[in-house]
């Protein structure tokens, strides 16, 4: 299984190694939404710095949308779900590996986007192990039931314009709970920051198990 | 909504051209006389409450829109998992029906919520928990009449679905939960909660009367509106080979034979312009549907 896992992800990684899709165009976008912000926004009024959570959390779940669309976008095609199916891969496996892929790549724009809102917002970050844990939890919240709706949708004619409709509403309770895990992280609100982490972890938890219970149906069918 | 099974308008056996049953007709008088009542006690005969004052009234409307939609909700994720272990039209359909229905109640329910704001806060909107999470559930449900909207295979219709509608259900009390928490510091007059324990006499009676009205509201929407798609249905299988069928028969018969009433023109056409293949091939399979169909919602017909 283990190595199922890795095999799956091995090779979504290498794709993207050798496409550049992410770093040339996902990582790009990411940090033009960052310039876009400061442009709607009065950047000499302090105001991107007090709502850097948000910001950086709204631009991660627009990107993983690209992502996703990305990962499931090349299996679409030619029918290489199929031959997917045709390697003798469990549908579980194939699904946490596609996870596991993705979550290394938001895990890698979330780092550039730190370093991003540093820069350009000016946020000192501070409170890691809350921020790293939610950041954690959050992207594999993301990433769990990003792959079912990714999967679902690729095979649909109208996969670009239904995938955002489908993930953002879900994925509203983990912009909202990462956001104030890093306000109370930063120490900027007070509060319960490791309850909001329970809530990712419960998030990420529910759909990790809904995904690898429903995957099987959804690549047989879908 | 007039039932009538005629036999001889298609080449289609047996299918009916209305949605309408014993069943359905007393839920819809049963519904409309509920409402009556409702408007005459929600507006007149209950007195208006100590603390919301008039507004009250609204709440008589927005517990059982919303009270509907979650029930509407928790039918379409029962269809759903039924779907993917039984794969039988009927829970597809249903559970596409229910969520309809679910999200009309939803819209409804902002409405009213929105209404009640106005008058209580001054502002149609209000970051109050409920609304939130009742805005954030209507747009995952539209997702899934969306998704279901695309043109795509039956069975791949079914089990797309079937997953949102199963994604959908559970996120329900993750966002219940997530919101609260989030609007947690800013706790103010919500339109649930602060009435309901202090209701009673004709107050308590209005509110019971209105969750009951809303709920045969509900069921003879969902009736009517699965049926609806299981005729959908049926003329989708039908669909060209009918099409076809009747073209042959306008050109074959030349008005005579199709003047000939109780289906006999029909048969004559389908058997001497394309053989048996267009009739017999399509009879068992409506047939089969139909008693698949009969076994649930269609049962009342």
């Amino acid at each position: 299984m283990i190595r199922d896992v890795a095999l799956v992800a091995g090779k979504d990684l290498r794709l993207e190694m050798r496409s550049r899709v992410g770093i040339g165009q996902v990582v790009p976008f990411a940090l033009l939404v960052l310039l876009l912000f400061a442009f709607a926004l009065d950047p000499e009024r302090g105001v991107l710095d007090r709502v850097t959570s948000g910001l950086f959390w709204v631009v991660v779940l627009f990107c993983s949308v690209l992502f996703i669309q990305r990962s499931f976008g090349v299996e679409a095609e030619d029918g290489i779900i199929d031959a997917l199916r045709l390697t003798g891969l469990s549908a579980p496996s194939i699904y946490i590996g596609k996870v596991a892929a993705l979550v290394v790549e938001l895990l890698a724009l979330e780092v550039v986007l730190a370093v991003g809102v540093a820069i350009f917002y000016g946020t000192t970050f501070g409170g890691f192990p809350l921020l790293l844990t939610a950041a954690v939890a959050a992207t594999l919240g993301i990433a769990g039931s990003g792959s079912v709706y990714g999967a679902l949708s690729a095979r649909l004619r109208t996969r670009d314009t239904l995938l955002p409709l489908l993930l953002l509403p879900l994925l509203a309770p983990v912009l909202i709970a990462a956001t104030r895990a890093f306000e109370v992280g930063m120490g900027r609100e007070a509060g319960q920051g490791w309850s909001w982490v329970a809530l990712l972890g419960i998030f990420a938890l529910v759909y990790l198990s809904l995904g690898a219970l429903l995957f099987r149906p959804l690549m047989e069918d879908a | 909504m007039t039932t009538t099974t005629s036999r001889a308008a298609s080449p289609v056996p047996a299918a009916p051209t209305g949605t309408g049953s014993r069943v359905t007709r007393i839920l819809g008088i049963a519904s409309l006389i509920g409402v009556a009542v409702l408007v005459l006690y929600g507006l007149r005969i209950s007195k208006e409450d100590a603390q919301l004052g008039e507004t009250i009234r609204i709440l008589y409307m927005h517990v059982p829109t919303v009270s509907a939609a979650y029930l509407a909700f928790v039918i379409t994720a029962v269809g759903s998992v039924m779907y993917l272990w039984k794969r039988s039209e009927f829970w597809d359909l249903l559970a596409a029906s229910s969520a309809e229905i679910g999200v009309l109640f939803f819209a409804l329910t902002i409405l009213n919520g929105m209404l009640w704001g106005k008058i209580t806060w001054g502002v149609f909107w209000r970051w109050e928990p409920r609304l939130t999470t009742t805005a954030v559930l209507f747009l995952t449900y539209l997702g899934y009449l969306a998704a279901r909207a695309v043109p795509t295979s039956t069975r791949t219709r079914g089990t797309i679905s079937a997953v949102i509608g199963i994604m959908a259900v559970v996120n329900i009390p993750i966002v219940h939960k997530a919101v609260d928490w989030w609007r947690g510091l800013h706790q103010e007059k919500t339109i649930f909660g602060t009435v309901d324990p202090d209701m009673k006499g004709t107050q308590l009676f209005t509110a019971y009367l209105g969750l009951t009205v809303f709920m045969l509201i509900f069921a003879w929407l969902l009736i009517h509106r699965f049926r609806v798609a299981w005729l959908a249905e049926r003329a989708n299988d039908v669909g060209l080979d009918a099409a076809l069928a009747e073209r042959r028969a306008e050109g074959t018969a030349d008005g005579s034979a199709n003047e000939t009433a109780d289906g006999s023109a029909n048969e004559t056409a389908d058997s001497s312009a394309n053989g048996p293949a267009d009739g017999s091939a399509n009879e068992p399979a409506n047939e089969s549907a139909d008693e698949s169909a009969g076994a649930g919602l269609g049962g009342a017909r």
